[in-house]
């Protein structure tokens, strides 16, 4: 939740991380708030880890400023900034019990024994692991192992939780529940979250903000719905679930709309992106936008090539006169009228629906 | 099929259970035959009588043991005292091989953390350096450092050249040439374990520490050292025990006056003036001294599976 509008917890100001001649991150320019679920969304390699490890210290930057609250903590070790991190591979001592873990943050902090001992045990008991505080983690089954992660990242009371892909190593059944899991805690200790994935969905369902990184870039930020409905460009658009990108000529572009001509001639007025311009574009269309109609009159015009069933959905492609292929998923309900293989079909979609992006 | 696969695990287990007693088996028939067996005969010689030009009367005796801890007087009939010779040798076997392994711990973990830490291609090349000294037999290598180290040889001669002293510095005969001996000798003994443990460790744990606020000194006291110990501890059996029982280094660069449990030992078995069963009886010390280490260890571990 964005209630504290205006708190700026983490100020990522211009921050470039170079590996020899190799950019991993290029002027990132990013505004976290205060109590804000935060997630860096990327595919492997896009530098998001890299720019996690930079704000919990573990990586020089080689050129910007990160502020924590105001501080820059840039040139700070990672042990003299009160940002709390958990591993990917949850990064447990293997030869401490788990009150230990979760007790080893706040005895460096200079807590007394019976203060860390007391704090541990209710960190524990917010992560429901009360009745396995005296186990050793290789006693503890994965989900287990990350809740003592997180619980020990949240033991000293961090400003800032940075996690990074906590949840991958986890089975599917499990990973759904934890994210609702960690969305409450988040809440209930009103911590700033830096959530690093890849998965889009876990992006999707978590974060208050997401923002999209590509090669060392910052793509787009903004709330689930913004970069799934509103993306900013081709590359967002497209790794965010999963869309139609139709080839179409731009007659012009007014204010926030464009008059485009989709293949086989129909003309069509769309919503157009940041510095979407006449000429050549990508019309982004999401296959459950796209629905099926009589070929005469359609917008789009073509031959089904395909059909996948998908249990709740059906996902039918359909060849344009141009070769392109365009998806429309169904929902698999008995009044959907199913098409017939080679059949030809009509597409439609509302202008609403639509967005011209800039590559 | 299915039967065939559902059957299958079971199956197998057993089978290959099976095969463990004729794969262990050559190895226990080695160690009955060279270990067991030799042990026995040396622990029932300990208790024999002495023959004058070596060798043993089968008699039951304990002078052995009593020539290694009592001091009878020279006919044998005075109160018996305590006879501190042997004991003083044993007590410098001891604390010569742990000074040693505490030099090659000092020395080797620094080196097995460099190595470790090096990109996987290049660690096998600091490895395979690191034995190369050892193609050249230990009795050659004790011998050359024997002549590194004499007063006019070329260690004195360069420091001298350099002006880093005025006057050669006495090693050999001395406490210092046998310790440089030992610790030299059984310093990759110590480098290999430690090296084998740490490049198993995952050093996320070293970044969780700092995460977790924890200074560069702990993070290696209180992370580092024990999740590695198991190497450590490894590598310091491996340089204790050798060290404890050498007699080359003790006898080629010690001298006489720095004799140690080995060179005693050694010395009991050579020609007519040996004393087979107080040899003996001083190896049985010995290796009591030595299972007494490897108890402790074994106990130190199973504690830390415990916990």
């Amino acid at each position: 939740m964005a209630e504290s509008q205006g708190a700026i917890a983490v100020d990522i100001d211009n921050v470039s991380k170079l590996y020899g001649n190799f950019t991993a991150l290029s002027a990132v320019k990013l505004a976290i708030q205060d109590n804000e679920f935060f997630t860096l969304l990327g595919p492997s390699g896009c530098g998001k880890t890299t720019l996690l490890r930079c704000i919990a210290g573990f990586e020089d930057i080689s050129q910007g400023a990160i502020r924590l609250y105001g501080d820059n903590i840039a040139d700070l070790p990672p042990n003299h900034r009160p940002v709390n991190t958990v591993f990917q591979q949850y990064a447990l001592f293997p030869h401490m019990d788990v009150t230990r873990n979760v007790m080893f943050g706040l005895l460096r902090l200079g807590r007394s024994e019976a203060e860390a001992r007391a704090r541990a045990g209710e960190v524990l008991e917010l992560v429901r692991l009360s009745q396995f505080a005296d186990r050793m983690p290789a006693q503890l089954s994965g989900g287990q192992q990350q809740r003592v992660a997180l619980a020990r990242a949240l033991a000293p009371g961090p400003k800032l939780l940075l996690l990074d892909e906590p949840l991958s190593a986890l089975d599917l059944k499990l990973r759904q529940a934890v994210r609702l899991e960690l969305q409450q805690i988040q809440h209930e200790t009103g911590i700033t979250f830096i959530f690093v994935t890849h998965d889009q969905e876990e992006a999707l369902t978590m974060s208050d903000r997401i923002a999209v990184i590509s090669d060392g870039e910052v793509q787009q930020v903004g709330s689930a719905r913004d970069i799934y409905e509103e993306p900013d460009n081709k590359f967002v658009a497209d790794f965010i679930g999963e869309t139609n990108l139709i080839d179409v000529s731009v007659a012009e572009v007014a204010g926030d709309k464009a008059l485009c001509t989709l293949p086989g001639g129909a003309q069509f007025t769309c919503p157009a992106a940041r510095g979407a311009h006449s000429g050549q574009g990508h019309l982004s269309v999401r296959p459950e936008r796209v629905s099926l109609a009589d070929p005469a009159g359609a917008l789009l015009t073509g031959t089904v090539t395909r059909m996948i069933y998908l249990g709740t959905d059906m996902n039918v492609d359909v060849r344009l006169s141009d070769d392109e292929i365009v998806t429309a998923r169904l929902q698999n309900s008995s009044r959907t009228r199913i098409p017939a293989m080679g059949a030809t079909v009509g597409l439609e979609f509302e202008e609403g629906a639509a967005r011209l992006l800039v590559d | 099929m299915a039967g065939g696969i559902g059957s299958g695990p079971g199956k197998s287990a057993r089978t290959y259970a099976g095969f463990g007693v004729p794969l262990i088996l050559p190895a226990w028939l080695v160690i009955g035959i060279f270990l067991v067996v030799p042990i026995g005969i040396m622990l029932v010689y300990s208790f024999l009588t002495k023959e004058f030009r070596g060798g043993v009367v089968w008699e039951f005796s304990l002078a052995a043991y009593d020539q290694f801890f009592f001091d009878r007087g020279l006919f044998g009939d005075d109160p018996p005292q305590i006879e501190w010779t042997y004991i003083l040798i044993f007590w410098r076997s001891i604390w010569q091989a742990g000074l040693a392994t505490l030099l090659s711990l000092l020395i080797g973990f620094p080196t097995a953390w460099f190595i470790a830490t090096r990109p996987a291609s290049t660690r096998t090349i600091w490895l395979f350096l690191i034995t190369v000294p050892y193609w050249v037999n230990l009795l050659i290598r004790t011998i050359s450092m024997k002549f590194l180290i004499r007063d006019n040889g070329p260690l004195n001669t360069w420091l001298l050249e350099a002006g880093l002293i005025s006057e050669p510095i006495h090693l050999i005969n001395t406490w210092v040439a046998v310790q440089l001996g030992l610790f030299y000798s059984y310093l990759p003994f110590m480098v290999l374990p430690i090296y084998a443990a740490v490049e198993r460790y995952n050093f996320a744990l070293s970044e969780a520490a700092a995460d977790l606020y924890a200074s560069r000194f702990v993070t290696l006291t209180q992370i580092i050292l024990p999740v590695v110990k198991p190497g450590i501890i490894a590598g310091c059996i491996l340089v204790f025990v050798p060290s404890l029982g050498s007699f080359l280094a003790p006898d080629l660069l010690g001298g006489a006056k720095n004799f140690m449990i080995g060179s005693l030992i050694d010395e009991q078995f050579k020609g007519a003036a040996g004393n087979w069963p107080f040899g003996a009886a001083a190896a049985m010390i010995l290796l009591s001294m030595v299972m007494l280490v490897l108890i402790f260890y074994a106990r130190s571990q199973s504690r830390r599976e415990e916990t």
